[in-house]
């Protein structure tokens, strides 16, 4: 009875229960009067064996007031009163035990490690005489984990096997009958058990790591089975001397004690050291990518990184052969933090000497002040237990924030009104009504979308266990799981819709853009995989929600298509990527007669030969050379009519691959979840586009010269990884986990192999963290994309053809990714810019994550909040680098693909 | 001239503050039990009609933007009424957007609602004071370089600190485990606190 935690901790396992709210550590008194009003009744009842009751008052008194206040004098008298109450009604075969589970400091918390936080009281009492004399004015300490087996063995259970404490002899003296040597014997016993137990234990765990002492091991295991065999020998001979008697006892104490100090230094043991250095790489990490990050884009950057790589090898193999040479052990952790080191020095060191000459040291911190401020909070926020706990709240909050601000920022420097309409209020209404009058309501429409997709998102949100009030979302669990079968329907209804609406968005995509013309096999995988690839997830959810429904007879089949359906869909998913990778360039090249500028959307590099100034670029002098070869063929099969080549979806070359990439990567991740995700994943791909629109709305297109990404829209996508990492229902604790996500395709298990499963619960719980980080290098790509709408627009009004024909050297082709292929060396520069400013963003984050768990390594949340989120941190990032990798990798291959099938069309042409 | 204005305009800041400070006081003479954190929802829709009525009566009286050329009733009448739709729609989108921030739906409806009436007379009623109803003149002030008189630069500095105070109230939320609503009282009182230095600022700097 008492405190509730007991209720979360040890479902069911009390025959009667009486709990009160415990949260509120203003309230002193609910707890208390809860307990005092069940106490004595259930006393007298007697229908128990254990009767816990969990004060709660003095705990919250001392939070609230501190140990020196009237309102603690007040609540220790009661409790004083309580005992006193207690003693009176205690039958002669009971023990009362008082314990306090912490002390207090002089301002009344609790968690840290002075001494007195961890020193508690610990008081026992029986009506029959428990100790053998009068107990010492100073009685030893006893830890606190002796209380477990202590209690087991008088209460005649076997003691826990996890157990390393140590009886309280002075317990088990029969004090009664004043023999010393039943007494002696009977505490013997007692220690022998419990060594025993400690023994067995000892065995067991040192068998399964290997982090204890070897030696020491041994000592101890040897003083063991010295001791029980005297213990053994005094069992035979019982006459024996009560000298011999102690000698066991103490021989087994000691033992025992043994034990525990050697546990204690194995496990309770911090590397200050490494921590401290791990923490210093990080931080020097972090710093590089800033620094490179802002000298991708300056010329002669390239030399600046040989030396310091030599630098490090060498680093490293000085190291290595000083090591050997000593004799020490070779750790490849401190190996590799001296390659860092020793890459980084010099590089720091030149950059240092390079910098100082030319260029102000303000433009080392170029990201902007709001931006740096979120990237401040987020980094405070996780010294907090309170804010990693909110921290699905908390990110929402902060994206909302960061897109309003771009919003606000984009009205605040007049991009989203005409300027006519800022200078002279009243009398430019009528021409207003225009089309940039259009863009500001739709900049506005992209945030407000944004929000209201954060918002549906946040609906799927588990809850941490911390906090009492909240309540996780019903739709996180499988439909499986629900009863009543036209709700579970309607729900795998919605879910087949969200994927078939996924599938749609982006056929529709890859239509507005016209890539879904192209005969390539990608294309075609495109069209005819992706709906296969839903069918078979819808096939089998429907199998997964109603499998218990099933008939008899179908059992098998059902068995087998559970077995095969994802196996097949992740497999199409492959090859599908395969595929991709095999031929990236998803473009259609036609030879037409007629006027391909009227009838197709997009038609990056068309007609005859451009300005003078085109010709500087390698395309246009391509497509001169194709038109003449045409041009000739044409003579030859005498057709009429103006001459014109066609390469269509040029222009989206890139990211077409990017999201037929995402798509495909996308599907299998998917079907690691429970069904109902799959709205989340529909809302994730939504306001990713909404995003990546409002961003492109914001940056302006440098056409010849560098391309850069700005920080905002860096830092609100690795918001939004966060953002979507919890409301695909995760929590970075480890109860949190999706472990049903490993049995998806393989329901009987898998045997012994332990990888593959990894992989899987790996995949599902950091879905959102791979997604983002591959579709990373949207971000550069993105406005060179929005780019056509508004050339689009402009093109509409003129219409017919004629005119059309007359003016085709004047009006401004879209070119839209065709600029980055045109600065090769920007583009390149631009790509390790985006990178290193995700990098940054992410490291600044598990930076923090690592500094707090460091620093509040004795805080009390240590090991339910800050190490789980580090480490939960770490495996996000080290997914995301990787993930970024393979994304940019992408994009790379994609351009060497571009350019092979550019050599291509002009050998074909040569021939 | 521009002396007079500077003069004005700390005058009206001072009242603006004094109405805040006074709504704390002077219902506690009137009401039971009253305080701020017990009755927050009575204590803010008294704040927020003190300085709405401040706010007006120094608008009549300092008369800050030219008086405009027509004067009949029926114009002023509807130019009253389009402010009070204004007020009224200003006060539902933030509503709308306090929800999209993650305020509960149902629950806490009301706090949510007063709290965006609070935030909306903190900002819309000055601007519909000195602007009118006139959203492009908001617009214009607004943007960079949109600023003519002293009167919206103040204008400017005070709604844009009073809506940072907002958000930097909502950064204890999670921090405090106590009772819900203590979200629309710490929001509110972060909201009061960063508005008023802001104003005094504002005044400063001209």
């Amino acid at each position: 009875m008492g405190d509730d935690t007991w209720k979360d901790l040890f479902p069911g396992a009390f025959s009667q229960a009486f709990f009160f709210p415990s949260f509120n550590v203003r309230d002193l008194h609910t707890v208390d009067n809860g307990i005092l009003e069940h106490l004595y009744p259930t006393m007298d009842g007697g229908e128990w064996d254990v009767l816990i009751a969990h004060f709660l008052g003095v705990d919250h008194c001392g939070h609230k007031y501190g140990p020196h206040h009237p309102e603690m004098a007040k609540k220790l008298s009661q409790m004083d009163q309580v005992i006193q109450g207690l003693v009176e009604r205690l039958e002669n075969d009971t023990l009362l035990v008082v314990i306090g589970d912490h002390g207090m400091t002089i301002t009344g918390d609790h968690g840290g490690d002075s001494d007195l936080e961890i020193s508690a009281a610990l008081f026992l009492y029986s009506p029959k005489a428990l100790f053998p004399r009068v107990p010492p004015k100073e009685p030893e300490i006893v830890p606190q984990i002796s209380l477990v087996p202590t209690l087991a063995l008088l209460l005649g259970l076997p003691i826990p096997f996890g157990n390393i404490g140590e009886v309280m002899a002075e317990l088990f003296a029969e004090a009664e009958d004043s023999q010393p040597h039943s007494s002696a014997l009977a505490q013997a016993s007692a220690l022998h058990l419990n060594a025993q137990q400690v023994s067995r234990f000892l065995h067991t765990y040192s068998a399964a790591a290997q982090n204890l002492q070897v030696k020491e091991l041994h000592q101890l295991q040897n003083l063991f089975s010295k001791a029980s065999a005297d213990y053994q020998r005094l069992l035979q001979s019982p006459q024996g001397a009560e000298a011999a008697l102690q000698t066991v006892i103490t021989e087994l104490q000691q033992f025992l004690r043994g034990v525990r100090a050697m546990c204690i230094e194995s496990w309770a043991r911090f590397s200050l050291g490494r921590m401290a250095g791990g923490a210093a790489l990080l931080a020097a990490a972090c710093f590089l990518c800033l620094l490179v990050s802002q000298w991708a884009t300056y010329p002669g950057f390239h030399p600046l990184l040989l030396t310091p790589m030599a630098c490090g090898l060498a680093s490293t193999i000085v190291c290595a052969g000083l090591l050997a040479t000593t004799g020490l052990k070779l750790d490849p952790v401190v190996l590799g933090a001296m390659a860092a080191v020793g890459s980084l020095l010099p590089f720091l060191w030149k950059a240092w000497a390079g910098w100082g000459s030319k260029r102000p040291l303000a433009a080392l911190f170029p990201i902007p002040g709001p931006v740096l401020l979120f990237l401040l909070i987020r980094f405070a926020a996780f010294f907090s237990d309170s804010f990693v706990v909110a921290e699905a709240r908390a990110t929402p909050f902060l994206l909302g924030s960061l897109i309003l601000l771009l919003v606000a920022q984009l009205h605040w420097e007049g991009k989203l009104l005409p300027p006519k309409l800022l200078t002279i209020p009243r009398l430019c209404f009528s021409a207003s009504a225009g089309q940039p009058r259009h863009s500001g309501t739709h900049a506005l429409g992209l945030g407000v979308g944004l929000l209201l997709c954060i918002r549906l998102a946040g609906l799927f949100h588990r809850c941490p266990e911390e906090t009492p009030a909240c309540h996780s979302s019903p739709w996180l669990s499988p439909l499986a799981s629900m009863v009543g079968g036209r709700a579970k329907n309607l729900w795998y209804g919605a879910c087949v819709g969200a994927l078939v609406a996924l599938l749609a968005a982006v056929r529709l995509w890859l239509c507005r853009y016209s890539n879904l013309k192209s005969p390539e096999p990608s294309v075609l995988f495109v069209r005819w995989g992706l709906p296969l690839m839903v069918l078979g997830t819808a096939a089998y959810w429907a199998l997964a929600s109603g499998a218990d429904e099933a008939p008899p007879r179908l059992r098998a089949l059902v068995a087998g298509a559970s077995v095969v359906l994802p196996r097949a869909v992740a497999g199409l998913a492959a090859s599908g990527l395969m595929l991709l990778l095999w031929r990236p360039v998803t473009v259609l090249v036609k030879a037409t007669t007629g006027t391909p500028r009227t009838r197709t959307v997009l038609t990056p590099f068309s007609g005859p030969p451009t300005s003078q100034a085109d010709l500087d670029y390698v395309v246009p002098q391509i497509y001169r050379h194709m038109q003449e070869e045409f041009r000739g063929r044409l003579e030859r099969t005498k057709s009429q009519g103006p001459l014109t080549v066609a390469a269509y979806q040029l222009g989206s070359v890139y990211s077409a691959a990017m999201v037929t990439a995402l798509t495909l990567l996308a599907f299998p991740l998917l079907l690691l979840h429970a069904e109902r995700i799959s709205l989340v994943f529909l809302l994730l791909f939504l306001q990713s586009f909404l995003l990546l629109h409002l961003l492109a709305a914001g940056i302006p297109i440098t056409t010849p010269g560098p391309f850069t990404v700005p920080w905002q829209a860096v830092s609100a996508w690795a918001l939004m990884a966060t953002q979507t990492f919890y409301s695909l229902g995760h929590q970075p604790v480890f109860p949190a986990i999706h472990w049903h996500a490993a049995f998806v395709g393989f329901p009987e298990g898998h045997g012994s192999s332990t990888w593959l499963p990894a992989l899987l619960v790996g995949a599902n719980t950091f879905a959102s963290h791979l997604l983002f980080a591959v579709g990373c290098p949207l971000l550069l790509l993105w406005p060179f994309l929005c780019e056509s709408q508004g050339a689009r627009k402009r093109w509409q009004p003129l219409g017919n053809e004629a005119e059309a024909r007359v003016r085709p050297e004047e009006e401004e082709e879209p070119r839209m990714e065709m600029r980055l292929r045109d600065a090769p060396h920007h583009f390149n520069a631009a790509l390790l810019q985006l990178g290193l400013k995700y990098l940054f963003v992410l490291g600044i984050q598990i930076l923090a994550c690592a500094l707090a768990a460091s620093i509040l390594r004795r805080h009390l949340m240590v090991w339910k909040v800050f190490a789980p989120k580090f480490i939960f941190e770490a495996m996000g990032f080290i997914v995301s680098s990787v993930g970024l990798f393979l994304g940019i990798a992408l994009v790379m291959r994609v351009d060497g693909a571009v350019s092979s099938w550019f050599r291509q069309l002009i050998l074909a042409q040569q021939r | 001239m521009k002396d007079t204005d500077i003069k004005r305009l700390l005058y009206t800041h001072l009242l603006c503050i004094f109405s805040i400070i006074l709504s704390i006081c002077i219902p506690s003479f009137f009401l039971e039990n009253f305080s701020i954190l017990e009755t927050h929802l009575t204590w803010l829709c008294i704040c927020s009609v003190f300085v709405t009525a401040v706010n007006l009566v120094l608008y009549l009286i300092v008369k800050p933007n030219a008086s405009s050329k027509r004067s009949s009733i029926s114009y002023k009448v509807t130019r009253f009424l389009k402010c009070c739709i204004y007020f009224l729609m200003s006060c539902f989108f933030f509503h709308v957007i306090f929800v999209l921030y993650g305020a509960p739906l149902i629950e806490l409806v009301l706090e949510t609602f007063l709290f965006a009436v609070i935030l909306s007379t903190f900002t819309t009623v000055p601007c519909l004071c000195l602007l009118g109803p006139n959203i492009k003149a908001w617009l214009r002030v607004f943007s960079r370089n949109g600023v003519t008189s002293i009167w919206e630069n103040s204008l400017q500095i005070t709604t844009i600190s009073s809506f940072i105070g907002t958000w930097l109230g909502a950064f204890p939320i999670p921090l405090d485990w106590e009772r819900p609503w203590q979200m629309a009282i710490e929001r509110k009182k972060m909201c009061r606190s960063f508005c008023v230095p802001g104003m005094v600022l504002g005044t400063v700097t001209q």
